[in-house]
């Protein structure tokens, strides 16, 4: 991200909003931003009451930079969620949200840092690890990639039409599911590690995000397997 | 600009007026770092000022764990937007630290650095006066280390990220250096009750 110019609220109009699970929506947004996004960065979104009344909340970006002026955020709608809810029951294309962003530069992913790229996903955390892999797919389709992604049950699974394609049809990327209540389901845990540690080979950079326990546990898991400290970025969700 | 169809869902006053603009209450406490929590071996752990490269002072935590120890009790700020309220907090401030070490802070600038390479930017004048401490116990415990334990910055009036976890030492410097998130974006203050989250806030 450029630090040195403001990063300013610009008003971007809803031009698609989308089932893409039973608890998640995708909202695609035009944006006319100064600057490139990286993949993993995120926006800050902003919503007014008519009283004045305002809420923000940040939400990563699950589109790739290879597509300029437009983003797609995937909301998940959260119990009692305060501006989630809104995303989910209100909003409707042609609406405007206040907006800023490109955000974050430490959980990002540019072609040029190689791999292999080693990506951890719990849930919802899985949106900033998906504009890494759409953009590996377009700009570096030799680096070597995988996403373990952990989620309840099949139907929870965010875009999985799409992971399951990109599993067959990309050389390069290999997709592993842990189904937690799924029957016969299973954790990410050591075992599972080590899985993706054998078939992807020692990855130059770890993304791992998720709800609070999620990332604590599998980044130690990391650690306890050799991933060197420094080579794993991780983000958090649930604050 | 009016969002279509948002009404929200206010806080109550007393809480509303505790919170800085664009905040939220959480109950909660809230996990954010950049990378895996640090494994740090209380027998090799050690708080070093530096001026510079220029070691100045530097303690072990026997030696930390003696000094002057002061509680605070407040509300913190973090700039993903979740506030807490009440968090109670117990170390030793850097005025007492800057007195057991028998000096003056050196410059007015400083970074705050971590065990996990983190770094962090403050002007002393936002630690001193009884503005900041090396915190070693939350809520009566010693920090866990998702929290930043066994030792954090802690700079309640700024947004958090200024508190550095596993904080190993304050490096002095010239001029106002801009730490890691500061490098990306994020403001060179950090006042939660200006919204200073990112530059030309």
């Amino acid at each position: 991200m450029d630090a040195t110019r403001p990063l300013t609220w610009q008003d971007a109009t809803i031009t698609a909003a989308v089932p893409e699970t039973p608890r998640v929506r995708r909202l695609t947004l035009a944006v006319g931003w100064d600057r490139p996004f990286r993949a993993g960065q995120h926006v800050d979104v902003r919503l007014t009451a008519p009283d004045g009344y305002q809420a923000q909340r940040s939400y990563s970006i699950a589109s790739s930079p290879a597509r300029p002026g437009t983003i797609d955020l995937l909301i998940e709608r959260l119990d009692d969620g305060e501006v989630s809810g809104f995303f989910a029951d209100v909003a409707e294309p042609g609406d405007a949200i206040e907006l800023r962003g490109p955000i974050g530069g430490a959980f990002v992913w540019d072609p040029g840092m190689g791999g292999p790229l080693l990506l951890v996903g719990g849930g919802s955390g899985v949106v900033p690890l998906l504009a890494m892999l759409r953009h590996r797919a377009e700009a570096a389709p030799d680096v070597p990639a995988l996403l373990l992604y952990s989620a309840r049950s099949a139907d929870e699974v965010i875009v999985r039409d799409e992971l399951i394609r990109r599993d067959a049809w990309e050389p390069g990327f290999r997709l592993m599911l842990a189904l937690t209540r799924a029957p016969g389901g299973r954790r990410v845990d050591a075992g599972r590690i080590a899985e993706a540690l054998a078939a992807l080979g020692s990855p130059a950079h770890t993304f791992v995000c998720g709800g609070n326990p999620f990332v604590s546990a599998v980044s130690d898991l990391l650690v306890e397997a050799g991933v060197p400290a420094r080579t794993i970025r991780t983000e958090r969700f649930g604050g | 600009m009016v969002t279509r169809g948002f009404t929200g869902r206010r806080p109550p006053r007393p809480e509303a007026e505790r919170l800085p603009p664009g905040q939220y209450l959480t109950e909660d406490f809230p996990v954010l770092q950049l990378g895996p929590t640090p494994k740090i071996d209380l027998a090799r752990w050690r708080f070093t000022l530096r001026e510079g490269s220029r070691p100045l002072k530097s303690w072990t935590w026997a030696e930390f764990e003696a000094l002057p120890r002061t509680r605070w009790k407040g509300d913190i700020h973090c700039v993903t937007k979740w506030s807490k309220f009440d968090t109670a907090w117990e170390g030793v401030t850097i005025d007492d630290l800057l007195a057991a070490a028998g000096i003056a802070a050196p410059t007015p600038y400083l970074l705050a650095e971590g065990y996990d390479d983190y770094t962090t930017n403050v002007p002393v004048a936002d630690l001193t006066g009884d503005k900041a401490m090396v915190a070693t116990r939350y809520a009566g415990e010693p920090i866990t280390p998702d929290h930043g334990g066994p030792a954090r910055l802690l700079v309640p009036h700024l947004y958090f990220w200024k508190s550095a976890k596993w904080v190993k030492g304050l490096r002095f410097t010239q001029t106002d250096e801009a730490g890691f998130w500061e490098l990306r974006g994020y403001h060179m203050v950090g006042d939660p009750w200006r919204e200073q989250r990112f530059t030309g806030d």
